[in-house]
C-alpha cells in the first residue's frame, strides 16, 4: 500500500505504524464520562467491511499522525489527511 | 460407512465403487433446535460434540461458502499448549488431549503428528520467562521440557547458533505439540456430525437475525429463513460483520494473516520452530514443503491477501535464524482474515440477545483450539453454562477488568 501523505508525498505503507480506528481521536473526558463511554472507547469497534477511517503514524518519517481513509476489502487508499486537521475540525484544541 | 484398513483392502479388490459421499448435501428445513452460523473448523467440531456428547438431535450448520474455506483451510496447521495464563492454559491443553483422541473418536484421518514444537529463546530473561511458562504449562498437566544451547544444537544442527545479535540460547520443547492436516479435520468432523444427524448446508450465508423483544428466533438466510431456538455465531474473521446484523459491536478488529510454504524437499525439520527474537516460524508437511508465517500485517482488513513488507519482514526472520532457507524456492503463499480480539483472547459465550451465542476472536490461534471450542460452545449450547476450561473466554470480561492478556500490550489488536 502506497500511502499519499500530505505533507511528503506518496510514502510506503511500511514506513508507518496503525494504531486502529480514527474515533480514538474522541476520547471521552475523564472525568466527566460514564464507565460505558470509557468501555466502549477503549474496547469497543465498529471493524467495518468496506471504507474505514483509521489512525497512521509516519515513524519512520516525520512522525506525523495522518487519518487514512482505506478500503478493508480492496486496500485501496482513499483519502490521506493530517490528524492534527483533524482533530481540530472535530473542536480539539491539542 | 466406517473407514478402516479392512474396507480399503476390500474396495481395491471390488474396483472401488463402494465409497459414498463422506456427508449430504441437504436443504435446510424450516426450523431447528440449535443453528450454527459457520461451517469452519470450529462450527463443525460444535455441531459434531453437539450430537454426539450432548445428544442433540436438530442441529444445522449454515456455512456461506463452502466447507473449508475459510481459515480451517488457511492455516499453518500448528497445535500445541503452551500458554501461560490460568484463563487459557487448561483450556489449550485440554484441546491437545482431544486431538490426541480424534482420529480413533471421529474415525478420519487428519494426520495428527506430535512432532513436537521448539520455542527458542536467545537471551537470559527470555529463558527465564520459558521457565516460567514451561512451569505453568506443566500445573495443567501438559508436557513441557526447558532445553539448554547444546541440546537445541543437537537437535537442529542447521540454525544460526551463534549469530553474534540473536544466539541461541536455549528452548522451551513441548513434544506432544504438533502439526495436523488441517482439511481433514474440517472434513472428519462434518462426516462425523453428518452421520449423526446434523444438516450441513453449503452456501448459504446468514443475512440478518430475526429478533423480537431481546429474543433471537431464528435467522434469514440466502436460502430463506430459518427458525431456531438457539443460535450459534461461528465465523472467525467475519465475527463483527455477522454480530453488527445482531446490531452488536465487538472488541475485535479483523486482520491479515500471511502463509507461505517451500517447494518440497527432503525431510529436514523434526517438528515446528519457533524463532524467540522475531516474527517466524516453521514446519515441514508430509509432502516436503516448508510451511512457515510470521506477524500479521497489522491494519484492519477483509481481503484475504497481505502486502509486501509482511513478505519481507518473514523472510528476514527466516533468514537471521534458518540460513538455509534462503536456498528453497517459495511455492505458494496466502492470507486468511482473523478477529483479532482487544487482549488476544478468544469469546464462547452468550449475548445480550436471549438464544443468541458466541464463539470467535481467536485470532492466529484457533486451530489448535478446534476441538476444545467445538466441546466447550456444545457444553454452553446444551447445558446453558460454560464449560469449567472455557469460563474466562466471557464477552464482558472487559468491563469486569477480567482481560487474559498473554502478551501484556493492552488493548492493541495488531499487537498480541
Ligand atoms: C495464515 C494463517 C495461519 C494460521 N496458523 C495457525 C496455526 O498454526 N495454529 C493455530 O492454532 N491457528 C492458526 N491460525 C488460526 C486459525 O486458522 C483460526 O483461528 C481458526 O481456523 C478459526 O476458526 P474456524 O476454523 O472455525 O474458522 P473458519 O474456517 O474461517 O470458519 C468460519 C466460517 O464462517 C463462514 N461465514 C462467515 N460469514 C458467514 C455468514 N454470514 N453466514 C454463514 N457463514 C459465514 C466462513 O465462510 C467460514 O467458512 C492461522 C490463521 C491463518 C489465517
Amino acid at each position: 500500500m502506497i500511502i499519499n501523505h500530505p505533507l511528503l508525498g506518496p510514502r510506503d505503507s511500511a514506513e508507518f505504524v496503525v494504531l486502529g480506528d480514527a474515533c480514538l481521536i474522541d476520547r471521552p473526558d475523564g472525568m466527566n464520562a460514564t464507565f460505558e463511554e470509557l468501555h466502549d472507547y477503549a474496547y469497543v469497534r465498529d471493524n467495518p467491511a468496506g471504507e474505514h477511517r483509521e489512525l497512521w503514524y509516519h515513524e519512520q518519517g516525520d512522525r506525523s499522525w495522518l487519518v487514512v481513509t482505506r478500503s478493508t476489502l480492496t486496500h485501496e487508499v482513499i483519502k490521506v489527511d493530517l490528524a492534527r486537521d483533524v482533530a481540530r475540525a472535530r473542536g480539539r484544541s491539542r | 460407512m466406517r473407514y478402516s484398513a479392512l474396507r480399503i483392502l476390500k474396495e481395491g479388490l471390488t474396483g472401488n465403487r463402494g465409497w459414498q459421499p463422506a456427508w449430504r448435501e441437504p436443504e435446510p428445513k424450516p426450523e431447528y433446535d440449535i443453528v450454527i452460523i459457520g461451517g469452519g473448523g470450529h462450527g463443525l467440531s460444535t455441531a459434531y460434540y453437539l450430537a454426539k456428547e450432548f445428544g442433540e438431535r436438530k442441529v444445522a450448520v449454515l456455512e456461506k461458502g463452502w466447507l473449508g474455506s475459510g481459515n480451517v483451510g488457511r492455516n499453518t496447521t500448528i497445535i500445541r499448549s503452551n500458554y501461560l495464563l490460568e484463563g487459557n492454559q487448561p483450556f489449550y491443553e485440554f484441546s491437545l488431549k482431544l486431538w490426541e483422541g480424534l482420529e480413533q473418536d471421529f474415525n478420519y484421518n487428519a494426520m495428527v503428528s506430535q512432532r513436537g514444537i521448539l520455542n527458542l529463546c536467545h537471551s537470559d530473561p527470555q529463558r527465564d520467562a520459558f521457565v516460567r511458562r514451561g512451569n505453568a504449562m506443566r500445573l495443567s498437566g501438559a508436557d513441557s521440557v526447558i532445553l539448554g544451547p547444546d541440546e537445541v544444537r543437537r537437535m537442529c544442527p542447521y540454525l544460526d547458533h551463534e549469530s553474534a545479535r540473536f544466539p541461541i540460547t536455549g528452548a522451551l520443547w513441548q513434544p506432544r505439540g504438533g502439526t495436523v492436516r488441517h482439511d481433514a479435520v474440517a472434513w472428519g468432523y462434518a462426516r462425523g456430525a453428518d452421520q449423526r444427524g446434523v444438516d450441513i448446508i453449503q452456501n448459504c450465508e446468514v443475512t440478518g437475525f430475526d429478533i423480537r423483544d431481546g429474543r433471537c428466533l431464528g435467522v434469514e438466510t440466502a436460502k430463506g429463513p430459518i427458525k431456531a431456538r438457539k443460535v450459534a455465531m461461528c465465523v472467525a474473521g467475519s465475527s463483527s460483520r455477522v454480530a453488527a446484523l445482531a446490531g452488536m459491536r465487538l472488541p475485535i478488529e479483523s486482520h491479515v494473516l500471511q502463509a507461505f510454504v517451500s517447494e518440497g524437499l527432503k525431510p529436514v525439520l523434526p517438528g515446528v520452530i519457533t524463532f524467540g527474537a522475531g516474527h517466524f516460524y516453521v514446519s515441514q508437511s508430509d509432502k516436503g514443503g516448508l510451511v512457515f508465517g510470521g506477524d500479521i500485517d497489522g491494519y484492519n482488513t477483509y481481503a484475504q491477501r497481505g502486502n509486501l513488507p509482511v513478505v519481507e519482514d518473514v523472510c528476514e526472520g527466516g533468514m537471521a535464524i534458518m540460513p538455509m532457507i534462503g536456498r528453497a524456492r517459495l511455492l505458494r503463499m496466502w492470507g486468511g482474515v482473523m478477529d483479532m480480539s482487544m487482549d488476544g483472547s478468544p469469546f464462547i459465550d452468550r449475548t445480550h440477545v436471549e438464544g443468541l451465542y458466541l464463539n470467535a476472536g481467536w485470532c492466529y490461534g484457533g486451530f489448535k483450539a478446534t476441538p476444545a471450542s467445538g466441546y466447550c460452545y456444545a457444553h454452553l449450547l446444551a447445558t446453558g453454562q460454560s464449560h469449567e476450561t472455557a469460563r474466562s473466554f466471557r464477552l464482558d470480561r472487559f468491563r469486569l477488568g477480567a482481560m487474559i492478556d498473554e502478551k501484556g500490550v493492552g488493548a492493541q489488536p495488531n499487537l498480541h
